[in-house]
């Protein structure tokens, strides 16, 4: 068979991939259609390019194969064809920057009404925290992570008392409200990514980073790793369940508080120490019964 | 004329003012054959006598070029093998049964690691500079031929000390090529203790032997060009090679200092790139670094290690297309700025490797704005291959069908590149199948094809021998197919989100829907792995049996094929160095006889053809 022709069947079987894949995209379940309208005309303006110069090139292997009579064109340049191609060029690379600008621009510009939601990571699991009812987040170090205070909580900030606790992998959303996800790790990098919401950021040790959707699809979804992060890298999921705003706030009302934490820590406390107390008296009592 | 030149010891270099003054008299005007005189005296060649001053500790830079592409390619094929480990478990998990997950991340590493840095950039600037900077612009060899020698030995070293870390307690790092901290030195990553200490020791030792190297390559081509050879006649080949290194020697500080940092923050516990961490319930003795630091030093790096790569394969792929097509690379000029160009904003666009790293996200406006202006200047290159090949007379032997294969498979890699350069683009699809789809097609697959058109069209030169042309054929098939069935598909893994770097997919149920994806990629995976194997069977095969090549056997112009012996002996070039008289593209010019006409036929020989550049 002549080289053209495969190289031709090697694109057709490219365009027909493209057509007949059973594998695309997950449904979108959040705001950033957007993305994924840049990518089909990233498609369709790279995908023509891509078909266009293949095809050329497969035209010039059959038509001026070699023969040994004839003597190919001799034409060092032509500025006026390179002109143009230039600008052409330019012209398609600024149709696919200006929406990738534009969406970006959005990307990172949160809107007002989103909730922040306290992603925090480590080595190799997730945990969220949601702002109590004065509406803020308190501030935390890595240094007062401890059994007691499992996000860090800076324990002199009034804001931080009511902030809600879910020391679970599994976060609930409210559907159809802007969320700001603040992402920080306590060891190394991380990734709180969900394909269906088509949005993701790094999860770095030592700052808060931040990215935002808005959930647009009642469901489960299932929160994947994209960073790197070590041996356990693979198996770091989480997941993501998006509610109706009665069983989001249904779901909220029966989260624990970090105050709530700190009094049944201390309950536990004063209990653990009866019991430890009690203990010394038996044993005491033992001993002496020995005696 | 051209040979009132000869080479004389105690030759006074003369300033350019007074041979120009001087030469104004012997009649400028009338000479069409007049090239300048050479301004710089020969230089004296280390004559090796002994086997170990010929072979081993050489100073000539073909054989260090061979013995360049012999490591590069010899760590090439582990890399190889890893790759195979890694299909094997992503496509049939549990298949190779003492895989775990801390040996796949290791494998991945090294795999990556080796293939940029030991494998692509060593063979193309070692192996290829080497052999073709002096034959290509005319010098008898590299202007410091120790540091050249001493140079492949530090190579040579670094690559000990890179599979060394195999056979350490804890094996390799896999860390990632990319090795971020902080998780590059903390435990819960392989290899975490011995093995990243010596992937930054043998880092630091690789560009330490580089930058002996790459300073041969820039003064070679800059000061010992031979009579005639002015820039703008030089091969793209040498352009590209040039170019490359200068981004190298900028470049690879980066890696160094980052590489050192990173040893520090390990052995003497300073906090570069380590910020507070709690491991395990205790708060770890760093605080105060920052992990993006060390990507931003990455990456300053390892955008231009793209290039490093790129670069160098742009000019042979040219020269190749240019000589089997017969026909002169179309827009010369636009070539070489294009080069030159594209290697400049290369040092402008690294962050579009970090949109989601968590650095400033307004940095995103202007790496992607950056990115997308490189596109042009590439896109360029490309209309010019194929106007190249447009009424040119194409011979279809291997070496052109590898040409063809690059500029599927690197347009193909271009365009997706577009995709993720695009900052929102990139938000969905960064870190999942789709990356490692893109950057295999356009800085492996496509840099590959290169270099194996350059192996079939070199090895004349080198060996003196044709390779088979039936077995090439069937090496470039199954190359070309199946590694376009491989990352072609791959994309759409991308697609549906699955990320890289995973071990295995557990149960989400639309990564599972790729399971038989996944087996058949691996299944090419392993019949392209095993069509290498027929290069170096036709290798060995052609070094006895195979057609002698003779002279020029391809016709071309440039001067590596004009040397007095074939191959070319230490010296290159007998008594005398080529003059030259035009560029290297003057094929089936108008009114000439054959349709080739070299580099160092002079106007006179060639009197009825028209010339419209020299």
């Amino acid at each position: 068979m002549h080289p053209g022709i495969i190289f031709f069947l090697v694109i057709l079987g490219s365009v027909l991939f493209h057509i007949f894949t059973p594998w695309y995209w997950t449904d979108i379940a959040s705001n950033w259609g957007g993305m994924d309208d840049t990518i089909t005309l990233t498609f369709w303006i790279g995908g023509g390019v891509f078909v266009a110069v293949c095809l050329f090139m497969v035209y010039c292997v059959l038509k001026f194969s070699y023969k040994k009579d004839r003597k190919a064109e001799y034409k060092p340049e032509d500025k006026k064809l390179e002109k143009i191609l230039t600008w052409a060029t330019t012209l398609g690379v600024v149709a696919l920057l200006a929406p990738g600008l534009v969406i970006w621009n959005q990307y990172v510009s949160v809107p007002k009404n989103a909730v922040e939601v306290d992603v925090m990571a480590w080595q190799w699991g997730w945990q969220y925290r949601l702002a109590g009812e004065d509406g803020k987040l308190g501030t935390t170090q890595v240094v007062n992570i401890n059994d007691d205070n499992p996000f860090g909580i800076n324990l002199d900030d009034p804001f931080g008392q009511d902030d809600i606790m879910i020391q679970s992998d599994v976060i609930n959303l409210e559907n159809n409200k802007p969320v700001k996800i603040l992402l920080r790790s306590v060891d190394v990098l991380h990734n709180w990514y969900v394909p269906q919401f088509r949005s993701k950021m790094d999860a770095v040790p030592g700052i808060v980073t931040y990215y935002w959707f808005e959930p647009n699809k009642i469901g489960e979804y299932e929160v994947l790793c994209a960073e790197y992060c070590g041996v356990g890298h693979y198996a770091m999921r989480g997941g993501v369940e998006v509610q109706s705003k009665e069983d989001y706030d249904k779901w909220i009302s029966e989260q624990e508080t970090f105050s709530d934490l700190i009094a049944k820590q201390e309950k536990l406390e004063l209990e653990n120490k009866k019991i430890v107390k009690n203990n010394n008296f038996l044993l005491n009592k033992d001993i002496y019964k020995e005696e | 004329m051209s040979d009132e030149y000869e080479n004389k010891t105690g030759y006074q270099a003369q300033s350019s003012e007074s041979i120009t003054s001087s030469s104004i008299g012997s009649g400028v005007a009338t000479d069409i054959d007049y090239v300048r005189p050479a301004e710089n005296a020969e230089q004296d060649l280390y004559h090796g006598h002994s086997f170990i001053t010929k072979w081993i500790f050489c100073q000539d830079a073909k054989v260090i070029g061979v013995q360049y592409f012999l490591l590069a390619t010899f760590t090439g094929v582990i890399g190889l093998v890893l790759s195979w480990l890694m299909r094997l478990q992503l496509g049939f998990p549990g298949a190779a049964g003492f895989m775990t997950a801390e040996h796949y991340y290791q494998f991945v590493t090294m795999h990556g690691m080796i293939m940029v840095v030991y494998f692509l950039t060593a063979l193309f600037l070692g192996g290829f500079g080497n052999y073709l900077i002096p034959l290509m612009v005319g010098a008898r060899d590299m202007v410091f031929p120790y540091l050249n020698m001493v140079s492949f030995w530090s190579f040579f070293v670094a690559v000990a000390v890179l599979l060394a870390s195999f056979f350490v307690p804890g094996g390799p790092t896999g860390s990632g090529w990319t090795l971020y901290p902080p998780q590059a030195i903390l435990e819960g990553t392989p290899g975490s203790g011995m093995g990243i200490i010596l992937m930054c020791v043998s880092l630091i030792l690789f560009v330490a032997g580089f930058t002996m190297g790459g300073l041969n390559y820039l003064i070679t081509i800059l000061q010992a060009r031979t009579r005639g050879m002015t820039l703008m006649r030089m091969p793209l080949t040498v352009w590209g090679i040039f170019t490359a290194t200068v981004l190298a020697m900028l470049a690879f500080p980066a890696l160094l200092v980052g590489s050192l940092m990173m040893m520090l923050d390990k052995l003497l516990a300073t906090s570069f790139f380590m910020p507070t961490i709690l491991k395990a319930g205790e708060i770890l003795e760093y605080g105060g670094g920052s992990p993006i630091l060390f990507q931003h030093l990455f990456w300053f790096f390892g955008h231009p290690e793209v290039y490093i790569v790129a670069l160098p394969a742009f000019g042979i792929v040219s020269d190749l297309i240019s000589v089997h097509s017969r026909k002169n690379i179309f827009g010369y000029r636009m070539m070489v700025w294009a080069i030159v160009g594209i290697g400049a904003l290369s040092f402008f666009v690294w962050a579009h490797h970090m949109y989601v790293s968590g650095m400033n996200p307004w940095f995103g406006f202007f790496f992607a704005t950056t990115t997308l202006i490189i596109a042009v200047p590439t896109a360029m290159k490309v209309y010019n291959w194929i106007l190249t090949l447009w009424r040119g007379n194409i011979r279809l032997n291997v070496v052109m069908l590898w040409c063809l294969g690059f500029i599927v498979t690197f347009v193909n890699g271009g365009i997706t590149g577009i995709f993720l350069g695009n900052v929102s683009v990139d938000v969905p699809l960064s870190d999942t199948y789709f990356v490692v789809a893109h950057f295999h097609m356009v800085m492996g697959i496509a840099p590959l094809m290169v270099i194996m058109g350059a192996v079939y069209h070199w090895f004349p030169l080198v060996a003196g021998r044709f390779l088979n042309e039936t077995l090439g054929k069937w090496h470039f098939w199954l190359t070309f197919l199946g590694a376009y069935s491989i990352y072609f598909p791959m994309h759409y893994l991308g697609f549906i989100g699955v990320p890289r770097r995973y071990f295995e997919m557990y149960d989400s149920p639309y990564m599972t829907s790729a399971v038989g994806m996944n087996e058949f990629i691996s299944t090419a995976a392993f019949i392209v792995g095993a069509a290498q194997f027929i290069l170096i069977f036709n290798i060995i095969k052609t070094l006895k049996t195979g057609k002698p090549a003779g002279h020029n056997p391809w016709q071309a112009n440039s001067l590596e094929w004009l040397t007095p012996s074939v191959p070319p002996e230490h010296g290159n070039w007998g008594e005398k160095l080529p003059v030259v008289h035009r560029w290297p593209y003057d094929f089936s010019v108008p009114g000439s006889r054959e349709d080739f006409i070299t580099q160092t036929t002079p106007p006179s020989d060639v009197k009825d053809s028209k010339v419209e550049k020299t």
